[in-house]
């Protein structure tokens, strides 16, 4: 945990994402958009630095890790924490570096969602990050498929769902959407704060729709909840994988 | 103490361990030797709990290892490569440890002092040379006083002055009744310390034998001849 | 009692000595209004004192002055039409006119002209009524400084504030409307001007304008409508310093032109809708110093318009700049101001030396299939868009402003 609190890249990720938060919301003379620039922040380079710095840092770990399993240690134990000492210290990386510009300027709805959104997108694809690790045992492989991953949930699956949705245009597809967002984090991320956003457009025709689902309490726990699973589910298999795993 | 039974593993198509069975007991110190890839380290891993056998057993005073994790605390490793995380203190890495093994009454310094380590608790890892490493990952292994020590290729890395301390202290532990397995391919160093050797080839055990047993089946003085007149006597 | 006597005195010089003033009131020897019109002569003012009267349907069919002192109440009782106005230049000041009936068959209105000429409805608040102030072959009728406000729930169940229904020469200046149907509506109505009124918070249209030609709508607000204003096929209108503002929701708008033609609309805002302008069979349309801020689409362009000049507008934090159905474009932009604008000035002369084009692929998509809206900002929306820009293959070609502004001009 402080090693990877001393980590440089992790210092240096908290620096660029303080730098580039206060310069947005200082540069544009609109705030709304340094919150653009800001939400792709968010959606983009918050998943991209979690998942390739956990895969990096898991896989450079790997001979230490080894030797904890040495030692008299449940391999559960070991996982979990260095998990949660990736996740920590990545959420707390955002928090300082995102959050606090967030809250000096956007001391609001938007703000608050932002915020959680990032932890939350932190969190989730440190847990992908780790189960890729544990999937693949070559270092440059398993890095492959972290950027892979990342492009398929902030790029391919929407392309894909574009795809489908022009595919299928003739159906009413609107609910079956709000089910599609559920497998991809950071479409349910750019949903719950885009809500806090753009209300004039998310309120046009289909935005009536889906303001209906997402904007609901419900929606908030529900897409939340969703969230959580990204954490947990990922989580979970890579727990089991690393348990019966030969190193 | 610990009985390995028709133990297998595969690694894809690879037998890195072919019906192993071995009887390991206290005080003994049992050298596990044999070529590259024949199967040393994956059985210590077995031992260790670090790789899963396919099939059968191993146990440890009684208790299979799968369902037991704790027996591991009765073991000390030393890694063949230490590698640890770069931002940590030798300091750091000692109190962890210390912390995961809940104990810090009988601890073992002689080798933390040996070989002055104490004046380096500052350091960073990712600035120690390998040696040192070792030198951190051979403290570590007896800082605890375990019944059990694993040691693979203990020697490889640490210059000579380093490679007799530690060869002293195996022999003191060896003495105080403890079982010690070690994995080696440099054959001279274990002359003095070893009272068993099993010699692994492609993942099979080729044979365990007390050291009197080899020499007299050789009639070779020197561990290294006699293991050399075996080989020759088999690939015949 | 000052206003009492400046009227009598402007009355004193307009007609003649034969012009006489009733007083209505419970303490008069008048106690109804209906007494008084039924006295009373062409020219005569009947002054009415505060208090409820209950005078059914009040059918006014000579030229008379009907003047409420501090608001009398004049009730409908929920079932008849209160002021019938049948006879020309009718002044009706003052009062305050609540329950009229409601009907699905005749359009109760509070009150209501019948073919005639310079009628003055002024200074009236009508409360709870279905349809507020009703003309029909209305000329040069004066409609001013009324407030009207309706409670309606439902769109079928309710009247317009201000109606005027075939007429000339029409002055609707400075009321508020608010809770109808409709807030004005005009149909078949020409050469007339709606100035300086407030509709807000209309179940259907701020403002509702069909067929009706040659009108001016000036400095008006029209906030939180539910489909906003449709102006609709007419030709020559002109829509100056309008407020067109907060209408949310599902196919509304803050202005809807449907087959208009010569017409201009200049230095209008429009805030917070979800749609600003949206254009259907517009054509010959000047639009100019108009600014655009906060909307979903600030315009909707169909293909079906030809000859929109666009220039010197600004549009400022919309969702989407323009949006378009083809790629046929008939239309013309040209130094707007557009804040996503990226492009540069080299030359220093205050525009930009490349191209803006605002419609973005993504917002085509969006029309085309709506769903896709919740691909919203994303990433792989971006990136269509920053390729569609460098290479257009689906966004017309030549719906572009070829001389942007790099800062707003005011």
């Amino acid at each position: 945990m402080t090693d990877i609190l001393r980590n440089r890249i992790i210092l240096l990720y908290t620096v660029v994402l303080f730098i580039a938060s206060f310069s947005m919301f200082s540069l544009e003379d609109n705030t709304s958009k340094g919150l653009l620039s800001l939400l792709n922040i968010i959606l983009i380079i918050v998943p991209l630095v979690s998942i390739i710095f956990s895969t990096i840092y898991t896989y450079n770990s790997s001979e230490f890790i080894e030797l904890l399993v040495s030692q008299p240690l449940k391999r559960k134990t070991i996982w979990l924490s260095s998990f949660s000492g990736l996740a920590a210290s990545l959420s707390l990386a955002f928090f300082i570096g995102a959050g606090i510009p967030i809250m000096v300027y956007q001391w609001n709805s938007i703000g608050f969602m932002m915020i959680a959104m990032g932890i939350l997108l932190s969190i989730i694809f440190v847990a992908i990050a780790m189960l890729a690790v544990v999937k693949t045992r070559d270092k440059a492989k398993g890095i492959g498929v972290a950027i892979l991953l990342w492009l398929y949930f902030s790029l391919l699956f929407d392309g894909l769902v574009l795809f489908l949705l022009f595919q299928f245009a003739d159906y009413p597809l609107e609910k079956p959407m709000i089910g599609a967002t559920a497998f991809n984090p950071v479409d349910l991320g750019r949903i719950m704060i885009l809500l806090q956003m753009d209300v004039s457009a998310m309120m046009g025709y289909t935005g009536a729709i889906f303001k209906d689902f997402f904007g609901t309490y419900t929606g908030v726990i529900f897409s939340f909840g969703v969230m959580l699973l990204w954490v947990l589910v990922p989580l979970w298999f890579s727990t089991r994988k690393f348990n019966r795993k030969d190193l | 103490m610990i009985i390995a039974s028709n133990v297998s593993k595969k690694f894809g198509r690879l037998k890195a361990l072919d019906n192993v069975s071995v009887t390991c007991n206290k005080g003994e110190c049992i050298a596990l030797i044999g070529p590259n890839a024949s199967g040393k380290t994956t059985f210590i891993k077995t031992i260790l709990g670090m790789v899963v056998q396919d099939s059968g057993f191993i146990t440890f005073n009684g208790n299979n290892i799968l369902h037991h994790w704790q027996y591991r605390e009765q073991i000390g490793y030393m890694p063949q490569t230490g590698r640890y995380p770069d931002n940590m203190t030798i300091g750091h890495v000692m109190d962890m440890m210390k912390d995961i093994r809940g104990d810090t009454v009988s601890l073992d310094e002689d080798l933390v002092i040996a070989f002055d380590l104490k004046s380096l608790m500052k350091k960073r890892m990712r600035t120690l040379s390998g040696g040192t490493r070792q030198k951190v990952s051979a403290s570590l292994a007896f800082l605890f006083n375990p019944f059990v020590l694993i040691l693979d290729e203990p020697t490889a890395g640490l210059d000579p002055v380093a490679s007799e301390i530690l060869k002293g202290k195996i022999i003191t532990e060896k003495e105080k009744g403890k079982l010690i397995l070690i994995t080696s391919h440099v054959l001279s160093e274990l002359d003095d310390l070893v009272t068993q050797i099993i010699y692994m080839q492609e993942g099979k055990i080729c044979f365990h034998k007390s050291i009197e047993e080899l020499r007299t089946d050789t009639g070779e003085e020197r561990l290294n001849k006699a293991i050399a007149h075996f080989m020759s006597n088999q690939q015949k | 009692m000052k206003r009492i006597t400046s009227i009598s005195f402007l009355l004193f010089f307009i007609y003649t000595s034969e012009a006489k003033t009733l007083l209505v009131g419970k303490q008069q020897a008048v106690k109804s209004v209906q007494q008084a019109i039924a006295i009373a002569v062409n020219g005569d003012t009947v002054l009415v004192e505060a208090g409820n009267y209950h005078e059914k349907n009040l059918v006014i069919n000579k030229t008379i002055f009907l003047i409420g002192l501090n608001h009398p109440v004049l009730d409908g009782d929920h079932q008849y039409e209160i002021i019938s106005i049948k006879a020309n230049a009718v002044i009706v000041d003052g009062f305050k006119i609540i329950h009229s009936g409601v009907s699905s068959i005749e359009d109760f209105a509070g009150i209501k002209i019948y073919n005639c000429r310079d009628v003055v409805i002024r200074n009236n608040i009508l409360e709870d009524t279905f349809f507020g102030i009703y003309t029909q072959h209305g000329l040069n009728c004066t409609i001013e400084k009324n407030t009207l406000i309706a409670y309606s729930k439902q769109e079928q169940q309710s009247g317009n504030g201000i109606h005027c229904w075939k007429g000339d020469s029409m002055r609707i200046i400075a009321n508020s409307i608010s809770g109808h149907r409709d807030g004005i509506y005009f149909e078949f109505v020409t050469n007339s001007v709606i100035w300086r009124n407030t509709s807000f918070g209309n179940m259907r249209y701020g403002l509702h304008f069909m067929f009706s030609n040659n009108d001016a709508y000036i400095t008006n607000i029209f906030k939180s409508n539910g489909a906003g204003v449709a102006v609709m096929f007419s030709n020559n209108v002109k829509m100056f310093h309008n407020y067109f503002e907060e209408n949310w929701g599902d196919g509304s708008y803050g202005l809807l032109l449907k087959e208009i033609s010569d017409s201009y609309i200049e230095n209008n805002q429009f805030g917070k809708n979800t749609t600003g302008i949206l254009m259907e069979g517009a054509s010959r349309i000047q639009m100019e110093k108009n600014s655009f801020l906060n909307n979903g689409w600030a315009m909707k362009i169909q293909a079906s318009c030809m000859d929109v000049t666009v220039r010197k507008n600004i549009f400022i934090a919309n969702t989407f700049d323009v949006g378009t159905n083809g790629s046929l474009v008939l239309n013309n932009f040209n130094g707007n101001y557009w804040d996503k604008y990226e492009g540069y000035d080299l030359n220093k002369n205050k525009i930009g030396d490349i191209p803006y084009r605002p419609v973005s692929l993504y917002s085509m998509i969006v029309e085309k299939n709506p769903p896709a809206m919740l691909l919203f900002r994303s990433f792989i929306t971006a990136l269509m868009d920053k390729t569609e820009k460098i290479l257009p293959g689906i966004t017309p070609e030549n719906l572009k402003d070829e001389h942007p502004m790099m800062k707003k001009l005011f």
